[in-house]
């Protein structure tokens, strides 16, 4: 598990932390995500396709942020917690 | 011999495709496909990686009429693309984004819009020509080739659109979630443009809000064909879409409330297709009334020591179910459950053979097991593995795992263990597995 503390969390990457991980039935605790390392691939959580699409159905309940594939930005904002929690809050509805 | 047409009821004129928002006609098609297959290289086998639809049907076209053969593999790993170049000596890719493949040589979509419209005769195709290679995982972790002809594929799916009550319905345009490359998306969102004669759309929509805005690009009726993962999405994400004329899902059960939901969310009939890799699609049901299975036009069941097989219609050589299956007659049928191996999560498919051989060959794996937990309503159940490696931690054996392996396949989460419960036979009882999952749960 990952336990780079250098790094805090701010609150709302915690929330959405707890998020993710009840959505994806993860066995870790929020403060296990490291905020700046990749959602995908070998490192970091290691989520995958569908659990992208499970994230995104949360974050569009909990948030009313709905997230489309052609942003362009996409790559950039599944590429951490933090930029993830970002691209939420700049565009939240609730 | 018996030829078929590459597109059999479009007229030049008629709409073949919509494609970010404007429409393709059949000519236009036509003339892509002859342009392409003249700058194809001069290679015998293709793995085509266009993530457009319609790019990826001008690309199957022209390697058809270059009687190139289009190798669909189960998934895209490093891993497997470096098997099959192995495998296939002369195999290049042919790619509209940036891949990279390593050693395989790669071609990217050339911009064809400066092609003049051909008025070309309508190319055919020998019926008897083997058009694509499709994979199903292979014990060993060499994936096993099926041969799909010309013939077979069309025959196929126009069986699955005079089912679905859509031959030849030039107005229709049909949106899928699921990718070409996979043998039901191949078929039942590509294939059935071309010989069925509806409309292709080329996107391929991921998000809840990516299904609804592809869907108000195009006008006219249209059909969505998709998976239980994206219709649960769909249902609870509350999208708006436009009005529906038909819902199409495979892949993995559909249970009945969530075809019934479907049903009156989105105002359309929903027909359930039931296929697998060897075979294609051979069935449907309509999940909302009824549980029974009726094959296709053309097809029947026979069971022999207690397995069951499809014959007739675009089937050569009879073919096993890997299913539990009990028949009600030689065309009606219900499924409990799977009796092997074969795993389908989210459209793409692998076999639990499969997965433990990559699992147990890991350097300091000793044993260790894939397993399928029984469905979770609402859920989209994910695999376990129990592994018996002690010097190795969770986070070692999924990073192994994700070169060989699907992402999809990974198993969430892994088990360590001291011991598999195998039995005296070296078996794993899947009963007992279950067991050892609720321990694990239990802490």
């Amino acid at each position: 598990m990952n336990t780079n503390t250098d790094i805090d969390q701010s609150g709302f990457e915690q929330e959405l932390a707890q998020h993710i991980i009840s959505a994806l039935n993860l066995d870790i605790s929020p403060a296990e995500i490291d905020p700046v390392a990749p959602l995908y691939g070998d490192e970091g959580l290691g989520i995958d396709s569908i659990d992208v699409l499970e994230i995104s159905l949360v974050v569009t309940k909990q948030y009313g942020v709905q997230l489309r594939s052609d942003d362009g930005n996409n790559a950039k904002i599944f590429a951490s917690l933090r930029n993830l929690a970002n691209h939420i809050q700049q565009n939240r509805t609730k | 011999m018996q030829s078929i047409p590459l597109l059999k009821f479009h007229q030049p004129e008629s709409v073949f495709a919509w494609q970010r928002g404007k429409t393709i006609s059949a000519q236009r098609f036509l003339t892509d496909v002859i342009a392409l297959a003249e700058r194809l290289p001069a290679r015998s086998y293709v793995l085509n990686l266009c993530n457009d639809r319609y790019r990826f049907m001008v690309g199957f076209s022209a390697a058809m009429l270059r009687s190139q053969i289009s190798l669909l593999p189960p998934s895209h790993t490093s891993d497997l693309v470096n098997r099959l170049a192995q495998q296939y000596a002369d195999l290049y890719c042919l790619s509209d984004a940036a891949h990279d493949h390593g050693s395989l040589q790669t071609m990217s979509y050339p911009d064809l819009s400066d092609v003049n419209l051909l008025h070309a005769p309508m190319p055919e195709i020998p019926a008897a020509q083997v058009a694509a290679l499709v994979f199903t995982s292979g014990s060993t972790g060499n994936p096993m080739p099926h041969e799909k002809t010309w013939g077979a594929l069309s025959q196929d799916v126009i069986a699955e659109a005079s089912r679905l009550g859509i031959l030849n319905r030039g107005d229709l345009t049909l949106l899928g979630t699921v990718p070409p490359q996979h043998m039901y998306g191949f078929e039942s969102t590509a294939l059935i443009a071309m010989q069925g004669g509806v409309i292709l759309h080329a996107a391929k929509p991921f998000f809840p809000a990516d299904i609804g805005a592809s869907l108000n690009e195009i006008r006219g009726p249209r059909a969505l064909i998709t998976t239980p993962v994206h219709l649960r999405a769909l249902l609870t994400s509350n999208t708006d879409l436009p009005a529906l004329e038909l819902i199409v899902c495979a892949t993995a059960p559909l249970s009945r409330e969530l075809a019934l939901q479907a049903i009156v969310r989105f105002g359309a009939p929903l027909q359930e297709i039931y296929g697998f890799t060897e075979a294609g699609q051979i069935a449907s049901r309509e999940t909302a009334v009824s549980d029974e299975w009726r094959t296709f036009d053309g097809l029947s069941l026979h069971q022999k020591d207690g397995t069951t097989y499809v014959s007739g219609g675009h089937i050569v050589d009879e073919l096993p179910l890997g299913d539990i299956t009990e028949l009600l007659s030689d065309t009606t049928f219900l499924l409990h459950g799977r009796t092997a191996d074969l795993i389908n999560i989210a459209g793409k498919r692998t076999s639990l053979a499969s997965l433990n051989h990559h699992l147990t060959t890991i350097d300091g794996v000793h044993d260790g097991v894939f397993f399928m937990p029984d469905e979770q309503q609402g859920n989209t159940a994910r695999l376990a593995a129990f592994v018996v490696a002690p010097e190795l931690d969770a986070r070692e054996i999924l990073k192994a795992l994700r070169l060989r392996v699907d992402p999809v396949f990974l198993p969430r989460p892994i088990h360590k263990v001291a011991t598999l419960p195998r039995n005296s036979t070296g078996k794993l009882p899947r009963t007992s597995l279950d067991k050892l999952l609720q321990q694990c749960k239990r802490g």
